[in-house]
């Protein structure tokens, strides 16, 4: 089960759910009807199940999602944050350290100014940041990266992701996201430009060389 | 009656574990004292042989034929069919190492005009042929048959529900099928033992001569003939039924013609199998252990079983395909499940059907059921769901709720859902009747609100500019009562006539001699209920009658929960109505006593009640198709396939034993990225489901494109197979408007 929560402080250009963005939008909902559906989904987990909070960037609620993991744990369920790791303040840090299972970190770009143009801030180190104090707790973490043409997907990026994290042992893997354009028609919707527009989508044979690099430094390296 | 005891001729033991079975007719102690579960992994299972691939080929080609024919390949207007009647009949034969045609051609269907002459030579006159002169002279002047029987007996009421459209698909002008004899008896009792326990049960069958005792003494001595008759049909081929089976591929053909007797001398809408790999697997194991034969041979059995299993016909009329689109036979095999002392029946024969689809590629028959269980060894559980996203063929029932409730470990499924004891217990096809119709006659005086003939009294006319929910609700429950009785009735005189005119001699022949008896009614039309309902008493719904009084349309203001999203202020109404009405029904008197059973099943009826249904409170216009089974409204389950899921699990199966249909389409990529990651997803979405107590789920993996693209290029899709209600049809023999109501279902996009 997926929870999307609303408000982010990222505009990152390719972004899919760009309607998650605005922090006054979205549905509010108590964490007991939130436990609630995911009781009703419980049986359908699996090995591999549980609750995954994504946003829009959660942790940006770190602090109710303390009480709502509280309650999945309570209930068997298993616990996971797909973040963009930009937030470690003190209750990020409970919340990592007590009630998350699992973090996916959303690893955008390898230096600043790559950062800071393809989501629209400052990236000053916080998510490495986040990153050390994930590995430091020695609690599950994945990483996952977009790939983006030209972008992102050069050698040079990859072969720097590769060395930056090959050594972190709480990283079970990395997924790579080959960009799409699926979201585009949600930011004309939103009457926004896309700045992505000349971007194109991978070729299968980028996709398997990134695999391939991503391979020497990674236990698992999948390709969504 | 108590099983005869054997006078034992050949009994084969060796090798085996002995048991009750030696002693009396128990086929499940042979099997579970001889059974060798097997936990590992499909890396053992190969090819097709070479002979299995020839003569598949052929069968390609023939039915390549058949589709350019209209579907028909061609008819024998000669011979009137049974057990006996064909001369052999082969696919080519020095490549057949099981043999058997229901014919003495391939495809060729037959004349079984017991169920009713004129549907025989309605069926004939649509493809220009009739009965030959001999056949018709009989029939016409001086056989009777079931269907002449039923409308002698039938009265103005009934005809009336019947013509239009509250009861649908009644087993009146044709055969009930239904039944499931135990094949397996054959391959391990030979023929000789069996007639020897039905002549003591015949011994033993005393007065008073009632009309209940007298019946059964006819019966028993009807089947006695049909055995002998079986003998005859094997000795065509060169086969000794009279004995038992001695090894691996004489079991399968043994346990073959024991299923082809039935489906020569019956043509019922469907023709089990029932639960023969892990009975098959007991053989091959001992010839394999033994290197009497090697897993080429295990195979080819398998492959070539289920190629002649493929190639079961019945002469149909067209307008039999309202109902049961595609020409389905169902041929339904049981496989997997568990036993109550906790070990699996899953063996490498379980695999070995399976596999079949990937050996002869996907196909609808037989209608391979897996009787679910999160016991059922991993390796299998895996296998399945592998099967099921590779070729969309394979459905799955809920092996621990039917265990636990229904009390045996060796059942099959009989028709599409249904649970049915092997060789201990036997069914009543309902068919089923129109429960959104039903509906309609609560906010229409209890007239019919198309034709405007009263269906049912005591309804007062609503002149409410709102629809009211309380007087709705009270009004269905007087419809509900009043059709449950007329249906009822119907059901008696169907099952009354069909054994005094179409008796399944052979199939009963091969089951103990006074079973337990199920009356299968079912129902249709339920997400319909549900969301009038729900429209009714969480929206404004306001009827727009015509000039006579009748309902036109439906104008909702407002919103209203929907079934389909586990919202349990509407799934409750889907729950109540099954409950309800299978208590107005078990309030009935049955024929031989029967007890009544439910389900919530449609077949591809869906489409034809739909057309025979005006608008209803929930906004659906007059005409529409109804969603299949139990599934929600397409288009309505916006919540994702777990709340959709959740939704129809919500019907109580006690309520339902006949069983809970919900089909499941699912776009490839959102079960997964890879075929690890969509197979575990599967995994688990069936477990989850059945943990909610759900009976049934037939799966589809596939995208839409791919049959809007069968569509407009049926020959690149010949074997294109997709799972409907409680069946798998072949895609391209659908008519264009049942692949536009496929096509138009909920095809889940995220969990």
């Amino acid at each position: 089960m997926v929870v999307f929560l609303q408000g982010c402080k990222l505009r990152c250009q390719y972004c899919h759910n760009p309607d998650t963005i605005d922090t006054q939008g979205g549905t509010a909902y108590t964490i007991e009807d939130l436990v609630k559906r995911a009781l009703r989904m419980k049986s359908y987990f699996g090995n591999n199940g549980g609750v995954t909070v994504s946003g829009g960037e959660p942790l940006l609620q770190a602090k109710s999602l303390i009480p709502f993991f509280k309650r999945l744990k309570e209930e068997g369920i298993h616990t996971n944050i797909d973040t963009n790791g930009r937030l470690l303040n003190h209750p990020t840090t409970e919340l990592l350290d007590h009630y998350a299972d699992l973090v996916m970190l959303d690893i955008k770009h390898m230096n600043e100014a790559g950062f800071q143009k393809l989501a629209g801030a400052k990236n000053k180190e916080t998510t490495f940041n986040f990153a050390k104090y994930r590995e430091a707790s020695g609690k599950k973490m994945w990483l996952r990266y977009v790939l983006i043409p030209g972008i992102t997907n050069t050698p040079e990026l990859l072969h720097q992701l590769g060395t930056y994290f090959k050594d972190y042992k709480t990283i079970e893997k990395i997924e790579l996201q080959p960009y799409h354009k699926l979201g585009v028609h949600k930011w004309e919707a939103l009457g926004w430009e896309y700045e992505l527009k000349d971007a194109r989508e991978n070729t299968q044979e980028e996709i398997d060389t990134a695999v391939k690099i991503l391979s020497s430094y990674f236990k698992e390296v999948k390709a969504n | 009656m108590k099983v005869a005891e054997l006078k034992n001729t050949g009994l084969q033991t060796e090798g085996f574990q002995n048991g009750d079975w030696n002693n009396t007719i128990n086929v499940r102690d042979f099997v579970y004292k001889n059974i060798t579960p097997y936990h590992g992994t499909q890396d053992f299972l190969i090819g097709p042989s070479e002979r299995t691939q020839k003569l598949w080929d052929v069968c390609k080609a023939e039915t390549k034929i058949e589709r350019a024919n209209n579907g028909v390949h061609s008819v024998d207007t000669d011979i009137v069919s049974g057990i006996a009647s064909f001369d052999a009949g082969y696919i080519d034969k020095e490549n057949e190492t099981i043999v058997g045609l229901q014919t003495d051609g391939l495809l060729k269907r037959a004349m079984k005009p017991f169920g009713g002459y004129k549907v025989v030579q309605k069926a004939l006159e649509e493809i220009g042929l009739k009965p030959a002169n001999a056949v018709n002279e009989l029939f016409s002047k001086y056989v009777k048959t079931h269907n002449d029987g039923v409308f002698d007996a039938y009265n103005a009421e009934i005809r009336k529900f019947r013509s239009l459209g509250f009861l649908t698909g009644l087993p009146d002008n044709y055969a009930r099928g239904r039944i499931i004899g135990d094949y397996r008896r054959i391959a391990l009792y030979g023929i000789n033992s069996l007639i020897d326990a039905k002549k003591q049960d015949l011994a033993h069958i005393k007065g008073p001569m009632t009309d209940a005792v007298i019946r059964l003494r006819e019966e028993v001595s009807e089947q006695i003939k049909a055995l002998k008759d079986m003998i005859l049909m094997g000795n065509a081929y060169g086969l000794d039924l009279s004995r038992p089976a001695q090894n691996a591929q004489e079991a399968v053909q043994w346990t073959y013609m024991a299923y082809l007797a039935a489906v020569k001398e019956q043509d019922g809408a469907a023709m089990s199998l029932g639960n023969v790999s892990t009975f098959l697997d007991i053989y091959i194991q001992r010839d394999l252990d033994n290197e009497v034969i090697g897993e080429i041979e295990a195979q080819e059995y398998i492959d070539q079983f289920v190629m002649k299993l493929r190639m079961v016909r019945h002469l149909r009329m067209s307008a039999y395909d309202e109902i049961f689109a595609g020409d389905p036979t169902w041929v339904t095999e049981a496989i997997g499940g568990m036993f109550k002392d906790g070990r699996t029946k899953v063996t490498k024969t379980a695999f070995r059907f399976l596999h079949t689809l990937y050996n002869l590629g996907p196909s609808p028959e037989p209608n391979i059921t897996v009787l679910w269980s999160p016991s059922l060894p991993e390796n299998f559980r895996k296998y399945c769901a592998k099967v099921a996203i590779d070729t969309s063929s394979i459905q799955f029932e809920n092996d621990d709720l039917m265990r636990e409730l229904r009390g045996s470990d060796d059942y099959g499924i009989a028709c599409c859902v249904s649970y049915q004891e092997i060789g201990k217990q036997i069914q009543f096809f309902g068919a089923r009747t129109n429960l959104a119709k039903t509906l309609l006659l609560a906010v229409n005086a209890g007239r019919c609100e198309i034709t405007g003939k009263q269906m049912v009294k005591g309804i007062e006319q609503d002149n409410d500019e709102y629809l009211d929910f309380d007087k709705v609700m009270a009004n269905f429950k007087l419809a509900m009562t009043e059709v449950a009785r007329v249906y009822n009735d119907s059901m008696n005189i169907i099952h009354y006539m069909h054994d005094k005119y179409y008796y399944e001699k052979g199939q009963m022949a091969l089951i103990d001699t006074n079973p337990a008896i199920n009356i299968a009614y079912g129902i249709a039309g339920l997400s319909i209920v549900a969301d009038s309902l729900s429209a009714i008493k969480y929206a404004k719904v306001k009827p727009i009658r015509n000039e006579d009084g009748l309902t036109v349309s439906f104008e909702i203001e407002g919103e209203f929960p929907k079934y389909g999203n586990d919202d349990d202020r509407v799934d409750i109404f889907a729950h109540n109505a099954v409950e309800d009405f299978n208590n107005e029904l078990k309030k009935l008197a049955v024929y031989k006593n029967a007890e009544p059973t439910m389900s919530v099943l449609t077949i591809t009826s869906n489409v034809v009640y739909g057309k025979k249904t005006g608008a209803t409170p929930d906004g659906r216009d007059a005409g529409v198709p109804f969603a299949p089974g139990a599934n929600p409204m397409h288009g309505r389950d916006t919540n994702g396939a777990v709340a959709s899921l959740n939704s129809v699990a919500k019907i109580d199966y006690k309520d339902s034993q006949d069983g809970v249909s919900n089909t499941f389409s699912i776009v490839p990529k959102s079960l997964g990225a890879t075929d690890t990651e969509r197979i575990d997803n599967l995994v688990a979405t069936l477990t989850g489901y059945f943990a909610h107590g759900a009976q049934h789920l037939n799966v589809n993996v596939l995208d839409k494109d791919t049959l809007l693209d069968a569509m407009e290029h049926p020959e690149n899709h010949p074997q294109l197979t997709i799972r409907v209600s409680g069946y798998a049809v072949n895609f391209i023999r659908l008519t264009r408007e049942q692949q536009m109501e496929v096509i138009s279902r909920s095809f889940h996009e995220s969990m």
